[in-house]
């Protein structure tokens, strides 16, 4: 499973950050973009789901992969 | 009046006509609309999604979540010159001794090119870390509060504490005097609460925010100093400096929309406690439930209602719109959207699917989001492990403000 951030549509809420700070990086701005090379680690899938369903930009999608 | 220092303290809703149609002639002043709006808000989201009304100088009102979502997005046709929900009478858009004709608060009260560089010039002292770093302050705080009352076994939730805190965090992430909190507030709730219904009042209160801080400019000026206005004074856009006159806008916009708003929303918490004894003894044992419930009370009791301004003819929503008009950005209606949200009359702190738009949507996101929540989460773990117990005193005592800004003004809690 891997995350991914539209830039475009990203306006700093940090949901994401707050729900999975080990998932997402916010940059000086606020804006956040997925840790590392956006591969969710094993047991945290359900956290990446809920930073998908709790973006008001709908900016977060998840891949298989 | 105009330019008295009276204190601008109680509810001040001014006599108007009961409403009898809310599609067409619905009133955010009215008393039930302040305290219990949610079943207008049911009703018309059936009826009328976008209601309509001549009242405080005229206004769309969408209630339904895709609808408000997306006149946030209409941007810059809807423009967001002029956010606040009523419109000065005509004969008062130009008074007052700073000389300003509408509202000097960028980036909240400007559209794109100047949005854009004026929101990342704030950006930074708003961003996650930057935040953290006001926690201990803000804990501390709140700490001397709730000392300051815990031995008297009753309190104002609203006005000893809820409205005690977000001044005080403001002025100490800008570099101005916490001792001047009180007077912050009174100019504060000049602009946003008493001064809707109140031009002359709300012109003063604007008056002295602007002033205050054209003074603070002027003194690091001449003596630079290590805090947030000189760091916006020494910035630069594309090689030029800013001018003061945009400095003293935005400091006006951290002032105004850092203290009524995270105020409301931590006294409307207290409130929801007050009320909720489940909830308030789940989070009073658990303090980490806290960040999720949080979010379910910003949801539920979203404090803000922002307009915009139609800048060429066109429609919304089927509704004819003219240049001028406003059309209110609905974000608490929008909350309570049952076609977004199961159950949204039922505050569920455990909401796990919570995309609420209490602090906005597109670009114009409140800037102030992350210090509002964290302020809101060390606040009421405070309260909740110094004073897991605690009921209204009086529930009939209760009074609450809205309109723009919706939270309780006078909330006496027993413990």
């Amino acid at each position: 499973m891997k995350i991914q951030v539209d830039s475009d549509k990203c306006e700093g809420h940090n949901r994401c950050y707050s729900i999975a700070p080990d998932l997402f990086d916010v940059d000086d701005y606020g804006y956040a973009t997925a840790a590392g090379d956006g591969v969710v680690p094993e047991g945290m899938e359900e956290k990446a789901q809920l930073a998908v369903d709790n973006c008001p930009e709908y900016a977060i999608t998840i891949s298989e992969g | 009046m105009a330019g008295s220092d009276a204190p601008v303290d109680g509810v001040t809703v001014p006599l108007t006509p009961p409403v009898e149609d809310w599609t067409t002639d619905y009133d955010i002043l009215d008393a039930e609309y302040i305290t219990d709006p949610y079943p207008i808000w049911a009703d018309l989201r059936g009826d009328c999604p976008v209601a309509q009304t001549d009242r405080w100088g005229g206004s769309f009102l969408p209630t339904r979540y895709e609808d408000v979502v997306e006149l946030a997005r209409l941007v810059p046709v809807f423009s967001s010159h002029d956010p606040l929900v009523v419109r000065p009478p005509d004969d008062q858009q130009v008074i007052g001794s700073s000389g300003y004709h509408t509202v000097n608060a960028p980036p909240i009260s400007a559209d794109p090119p100047v949005r854009t560089w004026s929101r990342r010039l704030i950006l930074p002292a708003f961003a996650p870390r930057a935040v953290e770093a006001h926690e201990t302050y803000t804990r501390a705080l709140a700490g001397r509060l709730v000392d300051g009352f815990i031995a008297d076994g009753r309190v104002d939730g609203a006005q000893q504490y809820a409205q005690q805190i977000p001044p005080r965090v403001i002025a100490h992430l800008l570099g101005v005097d916490e001792g001047r909190a009180d007077e912050f507030t009174d100019w504060v709730r000049g602009v946003l609460e008493i001064g809707l219904s109140n031009p002359a009042v709300r012109v003063a209160s604007r008056d002295k925010i602007l002033n205050f801080f054209a003074g603070e400019v002027a003194d690091r000026r001449a003596n630079p100093k290590d805090d947030l206005i000189s760091e916006l004074m020494e910035a630069e856009i594309d090689g030029e400096p800013v001018s003061d006159q945009h400095i003293i806008g935005t400091c006006n916009l951290m002032l105004v929309a850092g203290i009524d708003t995270t105020w409301s929303s931590i006294g409307s918490a207290l409130w929801h406690l007050a009320t909720h004894e489940d909830d308030r003894r789940r989070l009073a044992a658990d303090l980490t439930l806290l960040p999720t419930a949080v979010e379910e009370l910003l949801r539920a009791y979203s404090r803000v209602t922002m307009a915009r301004v139609v800048s060429e003819e066109t429609e919304f929503k089927g509704c004819p719109t003219h240049v001028g008009d406003k059309v209110l950005l609905n974000f608490p209606a929008a909350n309570r959207d049952p076609d977004i949200f199961e159950n949204p009359d039922v505050v569920d702190i455990d909401r796990q699917r919570n995309r609420h738009v209490a602090f906005g949507v597109g670009i114009h996101r409140r800037a102030g989001s992350n210090l509002a929540r964290m302020e809101m989460i060390v606040a009421l773990e405070v309260f909740l492990s110094r004073i897991p117990e605690f009921t209204l005193e009086d529930p009939s005592a209760v009074t609450w403000a809205g309109g723009q800004v919706r939270g309780p003004r006078r909330l006496p809690l027993a413990f």
